[in-house]
């Protein structure tokens, strides 16, 4: 037997005991997303052991890998063959894991051009709150054998069980890439962006912040420079716009960060997510504008009930991501048939509730 | 019942305890090649013929006459999906054209403890919609209406029974498509879509269905009204509409479903490639992949299986070749131009015997005529044929087109393939004669090896076309027993009383146990040095 195994072994034998001992645990990878979710409680349950790349095929566009495995490390390795995770997982800090950048389910820039974390999501192998270690999916892109298990887990904030270890789609890094940007209110962005969004253009990801939208196109270097032709705007070189790019992605620019001065005045950070085509919400607070409309952050001291009717009334729901106080519930309710649903799956993957009680939805 | 004139594959009880075990019909097979006599002996049994006159009663209480059909004449066209081999008498269909009166079908039969089958075109390859013996087929077919297409937002939203060509049809004045375009594209229901997360030929660069729907509206088996998904990217809570869309009409009834439109690419253009042996040609499709290339489309078809799309269409492919890819670029001509360059550079480094690139649309679409027409130019030259549909890891095409080669010396049958080699989704199509009880079974036999050599492999036993009651016994090989059961709980999580579509998709314990072949371990494993049973 070697270390994985044993490490695998030594997590099903805490879980085993929480089970006994109808204890809590809360799983944790890097601890760089503790501030996402409810309150987490109960007993680490660190995935750290489970480390490692497991199988990389460039050619087969796959890799597999442990939960615990550092984020760093796997996109280092998908970088060294012109490979990458299309999503682009945002990377609070330098400790990110695999199994976090799944559990947590989150997506950044490109999330509108290239399809979510769920979306490039293959097969998983999970330990469930049964103590069993289960494999669904597989290494194939398509694969319909059975029910998309594998899928449910991401976002799922560990409630269903621990993560070991998950296979990814990955994708060439975009042969070209520019950035571009235009001084543009609020309103005239969203309606350019709707229109460019009827035509084939390739538009990799667009940012709006006070007056200022940012345009990342990426594809052929053809196609990228023809674009740039159409839309015009003022071209930001190359390293500059990584950098930026990078502090979106990351949420390490200060809009995302409450600092003191924002929580001495109250104020939370939400995402609204809302069909792209959704005029203005409206809303007091400083925004940053993600995925061509449908992604709102919000900086803002506004009541919670304000911020989730606006969002309901577009379509959409709204999450308090970063706030002092979680009372209002982080994410939106969810119908009473729904809700059920969610209850009836916890009791099926994690009988005992002992992963994360409480993390995704109180009570459950 | 007369079971000698039957032959017995599947008894269409649904998993777990045996709840049903009082219903009549409960214990009646679903059947094989059901002869005239079989028929006629189901519709003689008086139980049945009891049971089916109750339910049709308890159905007129929610539902016009019309819209109830119990008369042979009726139900004959729904005994079978596109599986023809398996077939069931219905006892009861519906045809229901509102979502209160689909409410109400599902409440009452959920009062009544009876199966309901959800059937939208019946295109499934599987046995998906495959009647259940004591059940009721509940047809969307009149649920065909397109509600909505939004050029601004580039979605649409429909009716679960709307045609999948039909959706690009109506969005094409906008300049927008629906991607994903399984061959059946213009039968298929969305719905079946969704149900079976379809495909196409265009998956690879553009999804599956699961990454073409926001939102699907319907109803949970005790007739309460749900949406999974949203307008919006996402949803709050866990991703359920990951586990509807797949799901097989096992977890709820779909009857509205908001997918995303996009621009339709300006050009299409596509190569023609041979190759004059299948390594190279699987090689070939590896480098592709290899050199950072996502092509719009990449299929390949074997010898025997381009020699009888050329009898069907004409299209001038070569005769020759041990295998023809067929590799698509789309988007703006600039794109197209480049990376028909990189394609072509790629290809014939990996030794293409014969290189076209098309000219114009006329002939694009003459290259693709062949791959289109693959399904009927078999029934051309068989009687019948059975399609396979599992997917391998790439860099195994070559050899396990040669395993089938293997097989069909096995089984003494012939076997043509198509491949959608970029996502390494097979396609072989064994052809037979389905009134030779004996072909039949070595038909079966080869399917299920294939099967289980592409799980070998490190693959699975459906990449498109789904479990159904066809790949029951292949979901032993893929699935530890325990990974079944966590399948079932699920099911149970939506469908406590596993009322839909019951019988499909799980294989149970018992019929694992009687099949008899090792589940191949695949993943993480605890303890690797203990045997496992
Ligand atoms: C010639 C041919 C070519 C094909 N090519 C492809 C291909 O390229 N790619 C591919 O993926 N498939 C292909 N298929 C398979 C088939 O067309 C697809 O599986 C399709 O999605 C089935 O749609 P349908 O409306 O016919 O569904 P049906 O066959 O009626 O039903 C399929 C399943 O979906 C369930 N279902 C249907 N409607 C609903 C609903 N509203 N709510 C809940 N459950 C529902 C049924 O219970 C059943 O389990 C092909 C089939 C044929 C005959």
């Amino acid at each position: 037997m070697d270390a994985e195994d044993l490490s695998l072994v030594h997590l099903l034998d805490q879980v085993n005991g929480a089970r006994a001992d109808r204890a809590a645990l809360q799983i944790r990878g890097g601890n760089t997303k503790h501030f996402y979710g409810e309150a987490a409680v109960g007993a680490p349950l660190d995935t750290a052991a489970l480390s490692g790349i497991t199988s990389y095929e460039p050619t087969e566009l796959v890799v597999t890998a442990r939960a615990g495995t550092r984020l760093a490390e796997l996109e280092a390795a998908l970088e060294e063959k012109g490979q990458c995770l299309a999503f682009e997982p945002p990377r609070f800090a330098a400790d990110g894991t695999v199994g976090g950048m799944v559990a947590a389910g989150l997506s950044g820039p490109a999330r509108a051009s290239a399809g979510s974390v769920r979306d490039h999501v293959l097969g998983m192998t999970v330990l469930t709150g049964r103590g069993e270690v289960l494999t669904f999916g597989g290494q194939v892109t398509k694969n319909v054998a059975g029910y998309d298990v594998s899928r449910l887990m991401v976002g799922s904030l560990g409630i269903l069980g621990l993560i070991c270890e998950v296979s990814l789609k990955i994708l060439p890094i975009s042969v070209a890439t520019a950035t571009l940007r235009f001084e543009w209110d609020e309103d005239h962005a969203l309606k350019q962006l709707k229109d460019w969004a009827r035509h084939p253009l390739p538009i990799g990801a667009s940012a709006w912040h006070c007056g200022e939208l940012h345009v990342r196109l990426s594809g052929a270097r053809a196609a990228v420079s023809a674009a740039c032709a159409k839309l015009g705007g003022e071209r930001i070189e190359a390293a500059p716009a990584k950098r930026w790019w990078s502090a979106i992605r990351d949420q390490s620019d200060e809009f995302f960060l409450l600092g003191e001065a924002a929580a001495s005045r109250g104020e939370s950070l939400w995402r609204l997510s809302v069909p792209a085509i959704s005029g203005p919400l409206e809303l007091p607070g400083k925004q940053l504008i993600e995925w061509n409309g449908a992604q709102r952050w919000l900086r803002t001291a506004a009541e919670p009930e304000l911020i989730r009717e606006a969002a309901a009334r577009a379509s959409g729901h709204a999450t308090l991501m970063r706030s002092a106080d979680k009372s209002p519930g982080v994410f939106s309710p969810l119908s009473e048939v729904l809700m059920r649903v969610h209850q009836r799956l916890k009791e099926a993957f994690d009988p005992d509730r002992i992963f994360n009680p409480g993390r995704l939805y109180v009570g459950l | 019942m007369g079971q000698a004139t039957l032959v017995e594959i599947s008894c269409a009880q649904p998993t777990g305890d045996a709840r049903y075990a009082s219903l009549p019909g409960a214990g009646w097979c679903i059947i094989l090649q059901m002869s005239s006599t079989a028929r006629s002996e189901v519709l003689a049994d008086s139980s049945w013929k009891q049971r089916q006159s109750e339910v049709v009663a308890a159905l007129q209480g929610v539902l016009p006459r019309e819209a109830i059909l119990s008369r042979l004449e009726d139900t004959a066209p729904f005994e079978c999906d596109g599986l023809t081999a398996y077939r069931v008498v219905p006892m009861v269909i519906v045809l229901p054209q509102t979502e209160s009166q689909v409410a109400a079908v599902l409440k009452l039969c959920h009062e009544l403890r009876i199966p309901i089958v959800a059937r939208g075109a019946g295109t499934g390859l599987s046995g998906g919609a495959t009647p259940h013996p004591a059940g009721v087929i509940l047809s969307l077919a009149k649920f065909n209406r397109i509600l909505q297409v939004d050029p601004a937002s580039c979605t649409a939203s429909v009716q679960c029974g709307v045609r999948n060509l039909a959706i690009s049809e109506a969005a094409a004045p906008y300049g927008l498509y629906y991607a994903p375009d399984p061959s059946s594209q213009i039968a298929c229901t969305i719905g079946g879509n969704v149900a079976e997360n379809s495909g196409g030929v265009h998956c690879l660069k553009y999804g599956l269905t699961l990454h073409n729907v926001l939102r699907v509206r319907g109803f949970m088996v005790d007739g309460e009204a749900v949406e999974f998904g949203s307008q919006a990217l996402d949803a709050p809570g866990l991703d359920l509409l990951s586990i509807i869309v797949g799901s097989e009409g096992m977890l709820a009834v779909t009857t509205e479903v908001t997918v995303k439109l996009i621009p339709k690419p300006l050009l299409a253009r596509c190569i023609m490639a041979s190759f004059g042996d299948i390594e190279s040609a699987g090689a070939a499709v590896a480098s592709v992949i290899a050199h950072g290339i996502i092509p719009a489309g990449l299929e390949m078809m074997d010898k025997a299986m381009t020699a009888a799309v050329e009898a069907f269409v004409h299209a001038d492919y070569d005769l020759q070749a041990a295998a023809i890819l067929l590799c698509e670029s789309d988007g703006t001509p600039e794109e197209v131009e480049e990376e028909i360059e990189r394609m072509e550079q790629v290809l014939r480094a990996a030794g293409a015997s014969r290189f076209e690139v098309s000219r114009d649309e006329a002939q694009r679409l003459k290259f693709w005529s062949g791959r289109k027409n693959a399904f009927p130019a078999s029934g051309g030259i068989s009687p019948d044929y059975m399609c396979m549909d599992s997917t391998i890891p790439r860099k195994c095409i070559a050899e396990m087109l040669r395993e089938i080669q293997q097989m069909e010396i096995k089984y003494q049958l012939r076997c043509v393939n198509v491949f959608h080699a970029c996502d390494g989704n097979l396609h072989p199509l064994i052809l037979f004669d389905a009134d030779d009880a004996d072909q039949m079974r070595r038909c079966e036999l080869f399917g299920a090896d294939i099967l289980e050599t592409s799980v070998r492999l490190g693959g699975t036993v459906t990449g498109e076309h789904g479990v159904g009651l066809e790949k029951l016994n292949s979901m032993c090989v893929q699935f530890s027993a325990a990974e079944r059961a966590q399948f079932t709980a699920v099911k149970q999580a939506f469908d406590p009383l596993e009322l839909l579509n019951p019988g499909k998709v799980i294989p149970t314990l018992h019929r694992c146990a009687e099949y008899g072949k090792m589940h191949v371990r695949r993943g993480m494993l605890p303890f690797p040095e203990l045997p496992r049973f």
